[in-house]
C-alpha cells in the first residue's frame, strides 16, 4: 500500500517547438483487454439472443416475462433519448410524453388495418382522406419520430432560451398541451378521442422490439462519441467555456433536443405497437416521471444506465408484485400486503436510492467489462488486505 | 523590419455601463500584429469586462471593436440607455452589430478564462479536441456514422499534438480537473490554440503560478507566438511577466485609460504609480 509513484512532475515545457514538426502520429489508446472485452459482450449477446429465442419458442409459457422485456425495450429507448438532452447536454426537459404521444398516435393512426378501422372509429366516425390510409410499420414509426422532432424544433426555438427549471416547466406545459389536443373533439375523426385506438398490429416476436430498441440506442451512442456529442458534454458542463470554443449554444441545444424527440417518437410507436390499445391517459405526466426516473437510477449521462434502469424499473414493478397479494404468516393475516402496498415498498426503494446512491447505478460513466473487473478485483482486494 | 505595422485588433471608444455603473470609459486600443500587448490595472478596473466586450460575451452600450480591418461589433446607447449613459462619444455611431462569443471565436480570437473554465467531465484530451468542433465540415449524419474519419483523425492528432507542446501528454486521459491548477492553466492556452486563433486573449494567465512557472510561462507565452503567428493581449498582475514579454502596455484605472506606452515608459510613469500604490489622498 506504500508503495507510492513519485512522479517527477516537470513544468518544462517542450522546448523549440514547431507545430507540424513533433512528428507525432495519432494513435488510438487501445485498451489493452480489447480481445477480452470483445469476446465477452459477443458471448453476452448470443446469450441474451439465446435467452430470447427460448423464451419465444415457448412464448406462451413465458408470455409475462416477454412482455417486461418488450417494456423495457420501449422504455429503454425512450429513458435513452431523454438522457441525450438532460444527461449529456444539461437541459432538464420533461417534455418526453408529449414526444412519445406524437410517435405513438402517429403510428397507431397509419398502421391500425384497414378492416378493423370501421369498428375502431365507430363512434365518431373517420376522417376520409385517412379512411385508406395505410403504411408499412417502420415507415409509420419513422414518420412518427419525424413528426416529433419537427414539433420539438418548433417550440425549442422559444423554449431553449429558458435556463433549468424554467425549461422544466415549458415542456411540461408542452407535453400536456400535446395531450390535450390529442383528446380534443375536432381530432376525434383523427385520434378517436376520449375512445382511445385500438387494433393496434403488435409485435410478433420478441426480437422485433430489442432488435429497434438497439439500433436507435446504438445511434445515439455514436453520435454521443461524434464531435457533435463532445459538443452536448461541452454544452453542459460550461456554456460560457463552450462559446468560446466557438460552439454555438442554440443551435447545439436544438440539435441535441430535436434528435432527442425523434427517438421520443419511435419509442412512442414502440408503445403503441407494444400495447396495441393506446389513449391520451397514457401520456399523463407519470410516464415522464417513469422516464425521469430511469434515468436517474441508472445514472445521469450513461446510455447503458438507462438500458439497466428500464429493466430494474420495469421488472421492479412487477417482482414486487407478491406485495399486493394477502398474506398470512402464522395463522395472522398481515393488513398491509394489500393491492397497492407493492406501490409503497416501490417508492421507498427509490427513495432510498436516490438519497444514499444519488448518482444513479453508473453514475455518468459507460458500462465496460475492464470496469466490472476492476470493481471485483477491487473487492477481492479490499478482503485480502483486511484478513492480513 | 520595414514591414509596415498589420493591425489585428482595433478597440475604439468603447463603453460599458451596467445600470448606474460604468465598468469600461471609452477605451480605445491597439493590437498589432505580432505582438504582445498587455492591458493592466488594479483590480476591478474593468480589464476582464473589455475582454467581454472584445469577445462577444457583453455588448457594448457603445463604441466599436474592429478585427484585422473588419468591424465585428459595434453599438451606440439605445431605448433607456439613451437617457442614462454616463460616457462619451454617444453620437460617433449609429450601427448595432452584434456577435455571439462563438462567431467571435470563429473569427480567430480565442481566449482563456481569469477562472479556469474547462469541461470538468472531459479528460485533457477531450477538452482540447472540443474545440476543433466548430472547423468541423461533416454534418451530424456523417460524424455520427463515422464518414468523417479523415477530418475525425487530423482534429485528433492536432489535438494530440497541442498536449504534448504544453507538456500534458502524460495526463492526455485524465480529468481536467484533476491536474494541479499551473497545468490546468496550460491545459485552458492549448485549448484555445486549437480554436486555431489569430489573436490570443490571456486573462490573468499567471495567476496563481510559483515564480518559476511563471518564468516557464513567459518563455511559453514567446513560443507560442512565434510558432502559431500570433498576437497576443493579455491581462495580468505580475508585473515581472509583464515588463519582460510585453511590446506595449495599456493601464486602465476605474474603466478609463490613464496610461499607454513600452514597459520601460510604464515603470516610470507617475500615474501608474498612483493608481497601482495609491496618492495617499482620496479622489
Amino acid at each position: 500500500m506504500s508503495k507510492m509513484k513519485e512522479k517527477a512532475v516537470s513544468s518544462k515545457m517542450n522546448g523549440g517547438y514547431v507545430p507540424g514538426s513533433s512528428g507525432h502520429v495519432y494513435q488510438k489508446r487501445r485498451d489493452p483487454h480489447h480481445v477480452r472485452s470483445a469476446v465477452l459482450t459477443i458471448a453476452a449477446c448470443i446469450l441474451l439472443a439465446a435467452l430470447m429465442a427460448f423464451y419465444q419458442k415457448n412464448a406462451s409459457d413465458h408470455s409475462y416475462a416477454i412482455s417486461i422485456i418488450e417494456r423495457s425495450a420501449v422504455y429503454a429507448v425512450a429513458a435513452a433519448a431523454m438522457n441525450l438532452v438532460t444527461g449529456f447536454t444539461g437541459l432538464f426537459s420533461l417534455g418526453a410524453a408529449g414526444f412519445m404521444a406524437i410517435g405513438a398516435y402517429t403510428t397507431a393512426v397509419l398502421t391500425i388495418p384497414l378492416s378493423a378501422r370501421a369498428s375502431v372509429y365507430y363512434m365518431n366516425g373517420i376522417a376520409p382522406w385517412l379512411e385508406n390510409l395505410q403504411v408499412p410499420v417502420l415507415v409509420a414509426m419513422i414518420l412518427g419520430g419525424l413528426i416529433s422532432a419537427g414539433f420539438a424544433a418548433l417550440i425549442g426555438i422559444p423554449v431553449l432560451r429558458l435556463k433549468s427549471d424554467y425549461l422544466a416547466i415549458a415542456t411540461l406545459g408542452f407535453a400536456e398541451i400535446i395531450r390535450t389536443v390529442l383528446a380534443a373533439p375536432m381530432m376525434d375523426q383523427i385520434t378517436n378521442g376520449s375512445y382511445g385506438l385500438n387494433n393496434i398490429p403488435g409485435f410478433t416476436n420478441i426480437f422485433q422490439p430489442l432488435i429497434l430498441a438497439a439500433v436507435c440506442i446504438a445511434i445515439m451512442m455514436l453520435l454521443l462519441h461524434s464531435s457533435y456529442g463532445r459538443a452536448f458534454k461541452a454544452v453542459r458542463d460550461d456554456e460560457v467555456a463552450a462559446e468560446a470554443m466557438g460552439i454555438n449554444l442554440f443551435r447545439t441545444k436544438e440539435l441535441s433536443f430535436v434528435i432527442s424527440s425523434f427517438f421520443m417518437g419511435i419509442s412512442g410507436g414502440m408503445l403503441a405497437l407494444f400495447m396495441r390499445s393506446i389513449d391520451t391517459k397514457t401520456f399523463q405526466i407519470t410516464m415522464t416521471y417513469n422516464i425521469l426516473l430511469i434515468v436517474v437510477l441508472g445514472g445521469i449521462g450513461s446510455i447503458t444506465g438507462s438500458i439497466i434502469g428500464a429493466l430494474l424499473i420495469n421488472g421492479g414493478q412487477e417482482w414486487l408484485r407478491f406485495l399486493d397479494e394477502p398474506l398470512t404468516v402464522g395463522g395472522v393475516s398481515i393488513p398491509l400486503f394489500r393491492p397497492g402496498f407493492r406501490m409503497v415498498i416501490y417508492s421507498i426503494v427509490l427513495m432510498v436510492v436516490v438519497l444514499f446512491w444519488r448518482r444513479g447505478i453508473m453514475g455518468d460513466r459507460e458500462f465496460s467489462w475492464n470496469h466490472l473487473f476492476s470493481v471485483f478485483r477491487r473487492k477481492k482486494k479490499a478482503s485480502q488486505g483486511g484478513a492480513q | 523590419m520595414a514591414e509596415p505595422r498589420e493591425n489585428v485588433l482595433h478597440v475604439e471608444n468603447v463603453t460599458m455601463q451596467f445600470g448606474g455603473v460604468v465598468a469600461v470609459n471609452n477605451l480605445s486600443l491597439d493590437v498589432d500584429k505580432g505582438e504582445i500587448v498587455a492591458l493592466i490595472g488594479p483590480n476591478g478596473a474593468g480589464k476582464t469586462t473589455a475582454f467581454n466586450v472584445i469577445t462577444g460575451v457583453y455588448q457594448p452600450t457603445n463604441g466599436r471593436v474592429q478585427f484585422q480591418g473588419d468591424t465585428i461589433i459595434e453599438n451606440h446607447p439605445r431605448g433607456k440607455m439613451r437617457k442614462n449613459y454616463l460616457g462619451e462619444n454617444a453620437e460617433l455611431y449609429s450601427n448595432s452589430i452584434v456577435r455571439t462569443p462563438d462567431r467571435i471565436t470563429k473569427l480567430g480570437i480565442a481566449r482563456t478564462f481569469q477562472n479556469i473554465r474547462l469541461f470538468k467531465a472531459m479528460t485533457v484530451f477531450e477538452n482540447v479536441l472540443i474545440a476543433t468542433h466548430m472547423r468541423s465540415e461533416a454534418n451530424v449524419f456523417s460524424a455520427t456514422f463515422g464518414l468523417n474519419r479523415r477530418e475525425e483523425m487530423a482534429n485528433r492528432e492536432l489535438a494530440m499534438e497541442l498536449i504534448e507542446m504544453v507538456g500534458l501528454k502524460d495526463e492526455a486521459d485524465v480529468l481536467a480537473t484533476s491536474l494541479p491548477y499551473g497545468k490546468q492553466r496550460r491545459l485552458e492556452i492549448a485549448r484555445a490554440l486549437a480554436t486555431k486563433p489569430s489573436l490570443l486573449l490571456l486573462d490573468e494567465p499567471a495567476a496563481g503560478m510559483n515564480p518559476q512557472e511563471t518564468d516557464d510561462l513567459a518563455d511559453f507565452i514567446c513560443r507560442i507566438k512565434a510558432a502559431f503567428h500570433l498576437s497576443i493581449f493579455v491581462i495580468e498582475h505580475h508585473m515581472d511577466l509583464i515588463m519582460s514579454i510585453s511590446d506595449r502596455i495599456y493601464v486602465l484605472n476605474f474603466g478609463k485609460l490613464i496610461a499607454q506606452g513600452t514597459p520601460e515608459e510604464i515603470q516610470n510613469n507617475q500615474i501608474v504609480i498612483d493608481a497601482y500604490l495609491g496618492t495617499g489622498k482620496t479622489n
